[in-house]
């Protein structure tokens, strides 16, 4: 290459190609990988990392699993075997919701996911309704098509519930009842010539924030009984479902008072200065705007209670990862407990993957207006 | 502020349509309801297990369906409520189940401090101890060092701490709150151990991988009464749950079972069975049921020997034999106070 | 508007027109305040009044008394040195909870940072399959919840491992110290000369120095030759022989203990000195480049100090050390120190889990250094190492340490998944064994709920002091 740019005549370039090392895939390699000694060494070293890991964990996933089959016996072979995950999945999806009564769920999941669509699809209309239907008679369908008792549909008891049913239900439960009192509490918080109420709301969102979601579900199976008036008692699920909205709404509250902080102070004095009070000024003005920006904030804490859903297992409710528990102490079935987790794990990481990415994006698109 | 208000009200909806609201008397509560709600371990065979088909069956089974036999006439009105052994006197006492009928062991604390009135013994038994075969261990006296699995917060871990410490040796406890956790823990070698009722043991050795690898040891360590238990404050309930439980013991003395009470009814001569099947005297009025209370609860049970043998008797998979468990007039302790 | 003075002239004539005192904005805040109190201890009273009414209507008993009362029951693993039998208190199951959960925390903490800074920077890495590596791992790790994590490590790894009899063992060497220490001494003394002579006299006389990695093998190959002749002229080796140490099986793995003997207390104050040595060095050397602007090398001083100097004492002090290594005897091992299943799989969880959050913390927070700051530092004349070290590192912390409080947090609470397995922190001791033994729900669940607002306080206090201190001073 020096001799080239020495032997060429003054004034005149010599058209010469780029070097190899800079462009095409090995300039990218060459930039990427190998650009100095402890690059190769690292590269080497993760090339290493994935040789020892991926193939067997390919081998034992699919090329040595058992697919096809019904009894334990079929599953012989060195790998996965999927046939245990064949035999219980219903119990996985829906714990021991009776079978003809699974059309209840299912007919509510397929409702469920077409109105989601329609609120997550861009340039739609009729959001608002479609809104307001999810957040108010949804879930109150919900209530009355799972657990019957009126219209002719059959009283199904909650320990029939189970699997991912169930862990969707304290999710979705969790969340929609503590957005609400979420937003009262961090309008509390926020109110600066309230001292007394602005205390109560800190007092609350710290005690729930500062104490573990297993001993609020302790609190919910074993204290809650006691404070109930004499003769009261309610559900077991609905005690551990108290216990997530308490819990989640302190999370919550300290979301949407996010929102309400990154909302100028020239809103609240445009609001004041029409003269709206105070419920409509937040109502119309703050309220809107601040809940825009916190929707990706919102979808974490999602993730996050989604997550922690799996708790209510110690309780003994038994959600999808209690199920898959639950059966791989089945004697006929002993020695399967990887695949059953593997199962799981996959279910929980597709559902906050995907919901991950949803806010990422949602955080991209609602950036772009209210960047100052 | 719409969006709140809507918020409460379904869920003030949603709870009230949960909310169970118990009158004074557990009986009228019951009879309100339709049904009986018994507490019941999470699965223990042999004692209270889902079979196949999902039914419940055992022996603490059989005495909640006596229990709604006597009260509704009609042994299949019960519901259950599988319950850790954390949760069972919570849920009782919250009224959440109105019998509790889970191998619970009748001590001192539990009938005084927690609430409680236990309503007699359905099962005498005593803690053991079930170790490998291969270990070669013999008696529960050469256990120094080992690893115990046990259930959490349950009488059975006491004794253990107990007994090792009465026989100067050091342990490890390993402490599980479910028992199917314990079973796997102590199948899978986390412990040389496993320590719960007799009882309990063979049962429990059935969830294992290979049943026959493993002993139990001869050493008893402990008195196990295990019956059902009800709330403090309603005697009325607590007379018809004890009683219904003499009811089933005493038929098996006088040689009443399902299969002949409806001919002894009608053919029998001696005032005792009378009083028992309700033709003589008026029993069942003074406890507050209909006076064929303890014939029903013997044609749909069945005595109590039945009820044993069905469950766990030497024919079933358990394999065990009446020991302790026999009637007073066979030497044991099956003793029924007289209904008369 | 009191300071302007035509204003309030202005507004003599005609006083402002006060609301009515239902309209006021003061009055209002004073009403629905006595409002929402009365509203909150109504509740309170409700719940309290209905409490005590059940818990007196069912016979269950309340107060303290309990945590005086023998617990008669045994705790498998206690931490900090504390021993506990079964004659103690429940109040000591408190304690030992208590104990037990800050002794994970604390362990969890130190694993998670070291792990997440380490994936944080390989995030970043220009090597771009590394930073894809690390980003499989925080998208997979996060994603799953973390008591699948912990069940996972506890049912399907440790689990199935073979029992005592059969353990997974690891030999250690026993190092003949004497031997050691002469071929050290040598060997530093030849990798000097090596050096002095490779690099600094060629430098010095044509500018061009020997490649380091001629130096490297070069001073392997003399520690190699010294050490067998120093065999060859001792007569013993240096490894004095070999001893089965570490022993993984399903009760855990089972490691030497070191156990100090009469005299080691000298190094113990030894490490006290260098400690307070290393902070005096340092003052001293800041204060000499404020004056003179000459450096120093703090750091190599304080290992020196902190930790060379102990070393050399511990070693002239005759190795006031054994160790007591663990013996299969019975059913168990005895001897040594264990760490249980149970632990092992909660660190882990808990590590790998809070690790692959603070990763993002870290690379959003050097991520938000601008890159004009590395730029302006280039100008100046820092290299690499000092701009990573005065420029990036410093500012980036400001951003990294308030998300990295509530990760510490998070981790602490979720140490209480110990109850889903069998490590007895004090969900599981006390808010388990204890309130099923004593039936006492109110007061112990009150208790264990105190303990982790209380934790909460306390690092998130600290964490502020931290914050602040470490904050941008400006003018």
């Amino acid at each position: 290459m020096a001799d080239a740019a020495q032997n060429h005549i003054v004034g005149e370039h010599p058209d010469l190609l780029p070097p190899k090392t800079e462009v095409g895939v090995w300039g990218w390699m060459y930039h990427n990988l190998f650009s100095s000694p402890l690059n190769n060494f690292l590269t080497f070293f993760g090339l290493f990392l994935i040789w020892v890991t991926i193939p067997p964990m390919i081998d034992w996933l699919f090329i040595d699993a058992d697919w096809v089959g019904e009894t334990r016996d079929d599953c012989g072979r060195e790998g996965a075997c999927w046939i245990y995950i064949g035999v219980w999945f219903k119990q996985l999806m829906y714990g021991r919701y009776p079978d003809e009564d699974l059309w209840r769920i299912n007919s509510m999941y397929i409702i469920g996911a077409i109105g989601l669509i329609w609120l997550v699809w861009p340039n739609l209309k009729y959001k608002g309704w479609i809104g307001v239907f999810m957040l108010f008679l949804f879930p109150v369908a919900c209530y009355f098509m799972f657990s019957g008792g009126s219209f002719g549909l059959e009283r199904i008891e909650t320990p029939l519930w189970g699997g991912l049913f169930l862990t969707l239900v304290i999710a979705v439960v969790g969340i929609v009842a503590s957005l609400p009192i979420g937003i009262v509490l961090a309008l509390g918080r926020q109110s600066k010539n309230m001292p007394v109420i602005r205390a109560i709301c800190v007092g609350f969102i710290e005690l729930w924030r500062g104490v573990p979601l297993i001993t609020v579900l302790f609190m919910a199976s074993v204290m809650f009984p006691l404070f109930l008036p004499e003769g009261m008692n309610f559900d077991k699920l609905i005690r551990a479902l108290v216990g997530v909205m308490l819990f989640s709404a302190a999370y919550m509250a300290e979301v949407v008072r996010g929102g309400l902080q990154a909302i100028p102070k020239g809103q609240y004095e445009a609001a004041d200065s029409l003269g709206l009070s105070y419920w409509k000024s937040m109502a119309l003005i703050v309220l809107p705007q601040a809940l825009k920006i916190v929707i990706p904030g919102i979808v974490n804490t999602f993730i996050g209670l989604f997550k922690d859903t799996t708790l209510v297992l110690i309780i003994g409710l038994f959600d999808f990862l209690g199920m898959a528990q639950a059966v791989a102490t089945n004697p006929d079935w002993l020695g399967f407990a990887v695949e059953g987790y593997v199962f799981v794990a996959f279910g929980f990481w597709v559902f906050c993957f995907g919901m991950s990415r949803y806010s990422q994006y949602l955080e991209e698109k609602l950036h772009t207006g209210h960047k100052r | 502020m719409k969006l709140v208000n809507k918020l409460a009200v379904s869920a003030a909806l949603v709870s009230l349509a949960f909310a169970s609201v118990t009158q004074a008397g557990t009986l009228d509560d019951i009879r309100a309801k339709g049904h009986l709600q018994c507490g019941v371990s999470q699965g223990l065979p042999g004692f209270s297990n889902p079979d196949q088909s999902g039914n419940w069956v055992g022996l603490d089974v059989d005495l909640c369906r006596a229990v709604a036999a006597a009260v509704f006439g009609n042994a299949n009105k019960v519901k259950y409520s599988p319950l850790s052994a954390k949760e069972r006197f919570t849920a009782l006492q919250s009224g959440e189940v109105d019998i509790l009928s889970r191998n619970t062991t009748w001590t001192l604390v539990r009938d005084t401090a927690l609430g409680l009135n236990f309503a007699g013994v359905n099962y005498y038994d005593g803690q053991g101890f079930m170790v490998r075969k291969d270990l070669g261990v013999t008696s529960a006296k050469q256990l120094a060092g080992a690893a115990v699995c046990v259930n959490i917060g349950t009488t059975t871990e006491l004794n253990m701490a107990d007994f090792f410490r009465a026989n100067n040796m050091n342990y490890k406890p390993v402490v599980f709150e479910k028992a199917d956790e314990v079973v796997a823990a102590y199948d899978s070698g986390r412990c040389d151990v496993y320590t719960t009722d007799r009882s309990g043991l063979a049962a429990q050795r059935l969830k294992l991988k290979d049943p026959n690898a493993h002993i139990v040891l001869p050493e008893t360590i402990s008195k196990e009464p295990l019956g059902p238990v009800v709330r403090h404050g309603d005697d009325q309930w607590f007379d018809i749950v004890k009683w219904t439980l003499y009811c089933m013991v005493e038929a098996e003395e006088y040689g009443l079972s399902s299969k002949n009470v409806d001919e002894m009814k009608s053919k029998t001569s001696n005032p005792q069975i009378k009083r028992h099947v309700g033709t003589e005297g008026d029993m069942g009025k003074s406890l507050g049921l209909p006076n064929d209370w303890c014939y029903n609860v013997v044609k749909q049970v069945g005595n109590y020997g039945e009820s044993y043998d069905k469950n766990v008797g030497p024919e079933t998979s358990l394999k065990l034999s009446r020991g302790v468990n026999a009637q007073w007039t066979d030497g044991g302790l099956q003793y029924a106070m007289p209904i008369r | 508007m009191a300071a302007d003075p035509k204003q309030v002239s202005a507004d003599v004539s005609v006083p402002p027109s006060k609301p009515a005192f239902w309209n006021d904005p003061a009055w209002r805040a004073i009403f629905f305040q006595v409002l929402v109190l009365v509203g909150v201890v109504v509740f309170a009273a409700f719940l309290v009044r209905n409490t005590l009414h059940n818990m007196e209507s069912r016979g269950i008993s309340s107060g303290f008394d309990f945590l005086s009362k023998t617990a008669g029951f045994s705790i498998g693993e206690t931490h900090f040195g504390i021993s506990y039998t079964e004659e103690n208190s429940y109040g000591k199951t408190f304690i030992v909870g208590l104990m037990n959960t800050i002794w994970v925390s604390m362990w969890g903490v130190f694993l998670a940072t070291i792990l997440g800074f380490i994936i944080g920077v390989m995030r970043l890495s220009t090597n771009w399959l590394v930073s894809k590596l690390a980003m499989v791992y925080i998208e997979t790790i996060r994603n799953i919840p973390l008591l699948l994590q912990i069940f996972f490590w506890y049912f399907a790894i440790l689990r199935p491992l073979p029992g005592p009899r059969g353990s997974i063992q690891l030999s250690f060497p026993i190092i003949n110290f004497t031997h050691l220490i002469i071929t050290v001494l040598v060997s530093a003394a030849a990798i000097f000369l090596l050096w002095w002579i490779g690099v600094k006299k060629r430098y010095d006389a044509d500018q061009k120095a020997m490649p380091l990695w001629m130096l490297v093998i070069a001073s392997v190959v003399t520690v190699l030759i010294i050490g067998n002749v120093v065999s060859l002229v001792t007569g013993f080796g240096l490894v004095a022989q070999w001893n089965e140490s570490f022993f993984l099986n399903n009760r855990g793995l089972s490691y030497p203990q070191p156990i100090p003997e009469e005299g080691f207390a000298i190094t113990g104050w030894a490490v006290a000195i260098g400690v307070v040595a290393a902070f005096f060095v340092r003052r001293w050397a800041k204060k000499r480049q404020d004056e003179t602007g000459e450096q120093f090398p703090v750091f190599l001083a304080s290992l020196g100090l902190i930790i060379g100097l102990p070393l050399v004492i511990f070693i002239f002090s005759g190795l006031p050390l054994h160790f007591d290594y663990p013996k299969l005897t019975g059913f168990n091992f005895t001897g040594g120190s264990v760490l249980t299943p149970e632990f092992i799989s909660l660190l882990l969880a808990l590590s790998f889990y809070t690790a692959s959050f603070i990763a993002e913390i870290v690379r959003a927070g050097i991520n938000a250094v601008s890159h004009g700051q590395t730029e302006a530092a280039r100008a100046v004349g820092l290299r690499a190492n000092p701009i990573l070290r005065l420029v990036i590192i410093p500012q980036a912390l400001r951003v990294i340490i308030p998300p990295l409080t509530s990760q510490y947090l998070n981790l602490t609470k979720n140490s209480s998944l110990a109850a889903a397995i069998a490590y007895p922190d004090i969900v599981l001791v006390f808010a388990g064994t204890t309130l099923m033994q004593t039936g006492q729900a109110v007061e112990i669940i009150a208790m264990t709920m105190a303990v982790y607002l209380t934790l909460s306080l306390l690092i998130s206090t600290f964490m502020n002091w931290y914050n602040e201190k470490m904050a941008l001073v400006e003018r």
